[in-house]
């Protein structure tokens, strides 16, 4: 009689079913509401629209380099000469922190155009290079004054608390000199 | 309160009585920081503190409020409005300085409360739970104090910010969603910018309500004394007031001369220069460093400079950072010594006075400085001891230490005799 009116003590009670269904109803309708809290915090569309630009490479002769900017941060933009080039190719990157080649950095065709972020990889400072007359540290690259990274032609960590190369975002070349990054 | 001598409140006119029975209030208060809360007689000034922190709490909330009023988080015109408080707001220039010097303040006040409680093992049994709920306080103040040195817009503040939401890249795979997530964006802009001055404004009463905890908690065992001797009896005790709001005021008077010395004479002493520039995201101030009171945890954080196994330098430094601070949460655990005063433990003292004292002076040192040699050492040197200390000195000297003998009570510890003070009065 107790296991069919359904309001016994023994086994599954009509009151176990309706609290569960209740849990689990505000267990839904919390996790909704947590969920546009969370993530509101996100990037906003705004930010998310800024978040491509367009580098004119033309001007920039070979040992030169210019800062643009990308999703409000900088953007070295670098033509590297024959010397640089032959520098980063004469590494053994099997010995590097971050192994990558300077091919593997650049797009095929111009491996003598080095895009970077213009963000330290240890805390986001500003690394100092991209201008000829600045600081390049110890391997020509680029060289951090908050903490003394320092990376060589192709960006990539040599020394110092950094534990990345300096990053390569995602662009392509939309002709011979414009590059659309992000 | 808990105990059987304390005073009871006795309300004495019409409206008081007309107030205890429907919202007895005052008569809280009466038991909280009135005659009804018996304290120790033997307090010394290091236990004024927690009330110059509580002053100082009300003063960051009244600043704060004043300023928020002529202040806009966007980052266009944020430098400006600082600038316009300084320059334009009657009275604004006060506001500012007596708010960023508050700031430096309490954080003094606080870490001499925290080294007080170093030295008299306050956080041990029963007062784990005032100590549990102070180290909540003092990360929600490095909470609020960091994003309220964001809001001026200047170059330190940006680059502050990035460096600190940085540290969050540290932790694999989902570190950098995770700082792209609190920033609203792949730099410090408008919706980190907002958020920060939002969060500035809500964490104080947040504080606000972790400190009524924190002295509810303090009030259930009472407030511990010099000898580390538990209260016995009532001749043990004085009230709270008159006895120690007089003590306080007096400290209040003291701190208050030393505050108003920085914010009239020396306002931009703390600070740092670059800020007066505004946030410039393309160029990075030759040296950066955070405000003074994070310079221990920043050294900490810099000591880390060759990968540990499979853990790279850079995570192993932010690890190590807040583990300073959360390792705090198991002290009532780490020293198990029966005795809590350092004054009767000669070891302890030895090695509080010569070892973390001494290491919390050269990690505050070598944070403020360049990350150059001798400094990257030094700071290992001292990050090393700085956790053998909490981890290894404190559990070793607490099983090995012979503690010297105790008085019987804290009347005795003051009169020389518990006699008189029975038999007397």
């Amino acid at each position: 009689m107790a296991e069919n009116d359904g309001n016994g003590e023994d086994g599954v009670r009509r009151r176990d079913f309706i609290n569960i269904a209740a849990v689990s109803f505000a267990g839904v309708g919390g996790i909704a509401v947590v969920l546009p809290l969370v993530s509101q915090m996100s990037p906003s569309a705004d930010v998310l629209a800024e978040s491509s630009t367009e580098v004119d490479t033309s001007k920039i002769e070979a040992g030169q380099g210019i800062t643009a900017v990308y999703r409000k941060q900088p953007l070295f933009v670098r033509r590297l000469t024959k010397k640089e080039i032959d520098e980063a190719n004469a590494v053994d990157i099997s010995t590097l922190r971050d192994p990558e080649t300077l091919e593997q950095r650049t797009k095929p065709g111009h491996t003598d155009m080095l895009i970077t972020m213009g963000v330290c990889t240890h805390l986001g400072c500003v690394p100092l290079g991209i201008q000829s007359d600045q600081n390049r540290g110890p391997f020509g690259g680029y060289f951090c004054p908050c903490h003394g990274s320092a990376y060589d032609t192709a960006a990539r960590i040599r020394k110092g608390p950094a534990p990345k190369n300096l990053q390569v975002p995602d662009y392509v070349f939309t002709s011979d000199t414009v590059v659309s990054v992000g | 309160m808990s105990f059987p001598w304390a005073r009871e409140y006795q309300p004495t006119n019409g409206l008081m009585k007309f107030l205890d029975e429907k919202l007895p209030l005052p008569r809280l208060v009466y038991g909280a920081i009135g005659a009804g809360y018996p304290v120790p007689r033997n307090l010394s000034y290091m236990w004024n503190f927690g009330v110059l922190a509580g002053f100082c709490l009300v003063l960051q909330i009244v600043t704060g409020v004043v300023l928020a009023m002529h202040y806009a988080p966007n980052a266009l015109v944020a430098f400006g409005t600082t600038e316009h408080i300084m320059r334009d707001v009657n009275w604004g220039w006060l506001m500012r300085y007596a708010h960023a010097n508050g700031a430096s303040f309490f954080f003094i006040v606080v870490y001499l409360h925290i080294f007080r409680g170093f030295f008299y093992s306050s956080y041990k049994a029963p007062r784990e739970m005032i100590w549990l709920l102070g180290v909540v306080i003092f990360l929600l103040m490095m909470a609020t104090a960091f994003m309220g040195y964001v809001l001026p817009w200047g170059q330190m503040s940006f680059w502050g910010a990035k460096v600190i939401t940085g540290l969050f890249s540290a932790i694999p795979v989902v570190g950098e969603p995770i700082q792209v997530w609190l920033l609203g964006g792949f730099a410090p802009d408008d919706a980190a910018l907002n958020r920060f001055f939002s969060l500035h404004f809500l964490l104080p009463f947040v504080i606000a309500g972790v400190v009524i905890l924190h002295i509810w908690a303090l009030h259930i065992p009472g407030s511990s004394n010099p000898t580390g001797v538990e209260i016995k009896d009532e001749s043990d005790t004085v009230p709270f007031h008159p006895y120690y709001t007089a003590k306080d005021g007096f400290g209040l008077g003291v701190f208050l001369i030393a505050y108003c010395v920085m914010v009239f004479f020396l306002p931009n002493y703390l600070g740092h220069p670059d800020n007066y520039i505004e946030a410039n995201p393309l160029a990075t101030p030759a040296h950066i460093v955070p405000e003074w009171y994070f310079w221990p945890f920043y050294a900490i954080l810099r000591s880390f400079t060759v990968d540990f196994f499979f853990v790279p330098a850079k995570l192993m430094g932010v690890l190590a950072m807040f583990s300073a601070i959360l390792m705090w949460f198991f002290l009532p655990w780490l020293d198990r010594s029966p005795v809590r005063s350092g004054h009767y433990r000669p070891l302890f003292r030895k090695f509080f006075w010569f070892g973390l004292i001494p290491t919390m002076a050269v990690l505050f040192y070598c944070g403020g400085a360049p990350a150059i040699e001798p400094y990257v050492m030094l700071s290992q040197l001292a990050t090393a001891y700085y956790f053998l200390h909490f981890l290894v000195v404190l559990p070793l000297v607490s099983s090995f230490e012979k503690p010297e003998p105790l008085p019987f009570s804290i009347t005795e510890s003051v009169l020389g005799s518990d006699k008189p003070a029975l038999s007397g009065e």
